[in-house]
């Protein structure tokens, strides 16, 4: 008895989320345009998360996450397009396949490449990122279903607000229990001293990689959510710029720092719609003239990040009492 | 409990170790001296995989410890401090020393992601076992302090603690009274002493003050330009005119 | 075989122009351990320097270099004085994201209307090309003026760095900010003249990119330095030589593919070579392995 309660306390949160959504979504209560930029933002901070643990939380300086997303992304949208349909059930299993692809590469890629220090570890990333992309670009000769430089078309669109919200939700739920416990303590040890770390019998190698796994299959879930909700693929969503954007909300919420992420994700997905829909029309260039500017401001103001060190109490728990 | 024998390590020209021989018996509380320079460190950077020698062998318990990486030489019960303090700055003083008992951790990562009793009990034990030792080092009060923000003699003791959360058979200590003025280096000899009972340690420590090391170490060893010129007795090298020579140069006599 | 040795002349071309933006990211990194940005961006404004000196003003080559040089080296000052030198003492990510963001703001700032403007523009040759055959191989006039303009800043730069006080200073600085510091060198000043210096070889490359492709865009910054931060990083970062020999290696890697291979795949095959080359060495070929005391 005492376990069904428990269970349904912590389903009790989900399915009031779900709920919402999906009135959200069926109701036009809001503006389904505002609808759908919310879930993006649900969708980056679920990479941004991702690369968060990679380098906020071990240290690893990963400049390729777009591309583990792009994989996810074409991955799962492969998939379904081959034999989901429009089955719900379908997509949380392509959407599972799309992460564990990234995983999977992020694992074959992370084994000779994590050896690196930081900056060239950075720049190693970086150069797969590119590669990824000009992959990505070429899939087509391949894989003619995924489109290639052509894009990626018809995809279902199965990422519903209900499915955005849980799955969010989810993955903050998740982070935070591992983040503060002993494997979490083990993996930021790593980025504090990784020598230190290893004489103290930490296997820096193991955590390094299972860190960055970890959080290039989070960027694998995001993608193929993403695929979902546009349905168009293109591989110019998965270039340099966008492993910088994700780069930049990390940097800005606060390396290390969930509430940070999870802040800044918002905050950068609508600033940027924002400052779209504020801007008369003959001066919608300047939108990409005044978000670097608050980035350099931010920056010079407060390098440690928004938030810095502190985070929301949900994120500060360590056991359940 | 650990032997070294015949260790050399080359740095592009420089030898930093030509031939070290070494051996501490078990419950030993030894000390290694010598001028700057003389590869102390680089002793303990071998020992404990840091660095790979170039030649000799290493074992504690008989059980060879060369080409091992660093956690598996600390899993077969060798924990150190650095001289130049290596804590996790940003870390709380809890969160350093409870990173320490991980590698001995009751519940797996699923455990971890689900929170499953397993997990609560688990970080309970680890709790307890961090307290406890934090307790002994009177750094209780501070555990939410983060450890860069620690005043310098409370930051070296902390290395020490989190040293010992790693349940080591053997402790190498690199200058652990670094710092410390005459009534905390009493205080030290006096806590090592007690901490050398407590946990059944083998202790090997690196020291420049001598009041330290002619204290409380019931061997010396010492080392100048890469190898041991001598061993024995605070007594006995005290006297012993190479270490002397090695100290203060070759014109000098002057005992200290 | 003729063609191939002609594709490696065709390869030398792009590869010394990457080598005066390479030697920019190795320098500034050398100095101040940043990977800058924005350095790309400012190769791009000696460009369109390059572009109006030519079009509007009419002025003769070497005064356009001239032109792009001040231009460029001054902009980089300008940077390193308001965005980097405040950061100097904070976690190295905050210059990065900075360098990141001045780099944006370069780009889209001078693509608005009233500053470069958006579009591509077409970049006027100040000369005819013609071509001559050497040794079996045909050799431009824009070739010969690449290969000695940048054989002639490699040399003057060498001077500067090996055999001017500046120099010594900049190698002091480089290993040691603190203690060149208390030596009496002026550190800030050492750092201003050091980006100063490679963004002058950038606005050099800036002008010669342009008369090779002749199509500029306030965006052509991007690719081009991402290749040359890569080559500097290839030849090892920090290493001038370094710098220069990752950007003959990525010069080759991609004129060789675009004609044996593909063109599509023009892009990735040097990144492939860059992964290849740090897992085997991985400071770089000509890096320096820098060891932590521990």
């Amino acid at each position: 008895m005492k376990r069904i309660s428990a269970l349904a306390r912590i389903a009790a949160p989900f399915a009031a989320a779900a709920a919402a959504g999906y009135l959200l979504e069926a109701t036009d209560v809001v503006n389904p345009y505002w609808v759908q930029i919310f879930q993006l933002a649900c969708i980056t901070s679920v990479s941004a998360l991702g690369l968060n643990i990679i380098y906020g939380f071990t240290g690893l300086f990963s400049l390729g996450h777009a591309a583990f997303y792009g994989i996810g992304a074409y991955a799962a949208a492969c998939l379904m397009k081959i034999g989901g349909g429009e089955s719900h059930l379908f997509f949380l299993a392509a959407l599972a396949a799309g992460s564990a692809c990234a995983a999977l590469v992020a694992l074959l890629v992370g084994l000779p490449v994590l050896r690196l220090t930081s900056d060239y570890l950075g720049i190693a990333t970086l150069g797969f990122g590119i590669i990824m992309k000009v992959l990505f670009d070429n899939a087509d000769s391949f894989i003619p279903l995924l489109g290639g430089a052509r894009g990626m078309t018809g995809i279902a669109r199965m990422t519903t607000v209900p499915w955005t919200v849980v799955i969010l939700g989810i993955v903050l739920v998740s982070a935070r229990n591992l983040v503060r416990s002993g494997y979490g303590r083990a993996l930021v040890s790593i980025r504090e001293d990784e020598i230190a770390a290893g004489t103290a019998g930490i296997d820096t190698f193991r955590y390094k990689l299972a860190g960055f796994v970890a959080g290039c299959g989070l960027a694998g879930l995001a993608g193929g959510m993403y695929a979902h909700l546009y349905s168009f693929l293109h591989p110019s969503n998965f270039d340099f710029f966008k492993s910088v954007d994700v780069l930049v909300i990390v940097v800005l919420g606060g390396l290390g720092n969930i509430s940070g992420t999870l802040v800044a994700s918002f905050g950068w997905i609508f600033l940027l719609e924002g400052l779209r829909v504020l801007l008369p029309p003959e001066y919608i260039e300047f939108r990409w003239v005044l978000i670097p500017v608050l980035l350099i401001v931010t920056m010079l103001l407060r390098p440690q990040g928004l938030f810095g060190f502190r985070e929301f109490r949900f994120f500060r728990e360590e056991a359940e009492p | 409990m650990l032997e070294v024998k015949g260790l050399t390590k080359r740095f592009g020209g420089i030898m930093a170790l030509s031939g070290v021989d070494l051996r501490l018996r078990e419950g030993e509380l030894a000390g290694l001296i010598g001028p700057n320079g003389s590869g102390k460190t680089t002793v303990f950077n071998v020992v404990t995989g840091i660095y790979r020698p170039d030649d000799g062998s290493v074992a504690i318990q008989g059980e060879p410890l060369v080409g091992l990486a660093p956690h598996k030489i600390q899993r077969m019960g060798i924990a150190r401090t650095f001289q130049n303090i290596r804590l996790f700055r940003n870390l709380t003083v809890l969160d350093n020393v409870r990173v320490a008992y991980h590698p001995r951790v009751s519940y797996g990562p699923v455990s971890a992601l689900c929170r499953t009793g397993r997990y609560v009990e688990g970080e309970k034990e680890i709790r307890k076992k961090t307290m406890d030792l934090l307790a002994l080092f009177s750094l209780q009060v501070r555990k939410d302090d983060l450890a860069g923000n620690l005043p310098y003699g409370d930051q070296r003791r902390l290395e020490i603690a989190r040293a010992l959360a790693s349940e080591p058979k053997v402790l190498l200590l690199d200058e652990p009274a670094a710092g410390m003025n005459p009534s905390e280096v009493k205080a030290l000899m006096e806590f090592l002493l007690e901490i050398r009972r407590r946990f059944r340690l083998t202790i090997l420590l690196i020291e420049h003050q001598m009041r330290l090391a002619m204290g409380i170490c019931e061997r010396l060893i010492v080392m100048d330009f890469g190898t041991v010129i001598a061993e024995g007795t605070p007594k006995e090298i005290r006297n012993d005119r190479r270490v002397v020579e090695a100290y203060l140069g070759r014109a000098s006599h002057r005992d200290f | 075989m003729d063609t191939f040795v002609q594709q490696v002349v065709n390869g030398l071309q792009i590869g010394f122009v990457y080598a005066l933006i390479a030697l920019g990211y190795t320098m500034v990194y050398g100095i101040v351990r940043l990977i800058n940005f924005a350095h790309g961006d400012v190769f791009m404004v000696g460009a369109f320097i390059g572009l109006y000196a030519i079009e509007r003003c009419r002025l003769p080559l070497f005064a356009v270099f001239l032109l792009a040089v001040a231009g460029a080296a001054l902009l980089a000052i300008v940077i390193e004085k308001i965005a980097y030198r405040p950061l100097r003492d904070s976690p190295r990510i905050a210059s990065l994201i900075t360098a990141i963001g001045v780099s944006l703001f370069l780009e889209y700032f001078t693509a608005l209307r009233q500053v470069f403007g958006p579009n591509y523009y077409s970049f006027p040759r100040p000369f005819a090309v013609s071509s001559r055959e050497v040794c079996g191989v045909e050799l431009t006039n824009l070739q010969t003026i690449i290969f000695l303009t940048t054989l002639g800043c490699l040399a003057l730069l060498y001077y500067v760095v090996h055999r001017t006080r500046m120099g010594r200073a900049m190698r002091a600085v480089s290993h040691d900010h603190v203690t060149a510091g208390l030596m009496g060198v002026n550190v800030n000043l050492v750092i201003s003249f050091t980006f100063g210096l490679g963004a002058a070889l950038a606005g050099v490359g800036g002008v010669l990119y342009g008369i090779a492709y002749p199509q500029v865009n306030t965006f052509m910054g991007v690719m081009p330095g991402l290749k040359a931060f890569t080559a500097a990083v290839l030849g090892g970062i920090g290493s001038i030589p370094g710098a220069v020999l990752g950007a003959l290696i990525m010069g080759q890697s991609e004129t060789l593919t675009a004609a044996y291979l593909s063109s599509t795949y023009r892009d990735g095959i040097a990144f492939v070579i860059l992964i290849a080359v740090l897992l085997l060495r991985p400071t770089g070929i000509l890096g320096v392995p820098r060891t932590e005391k521990v």
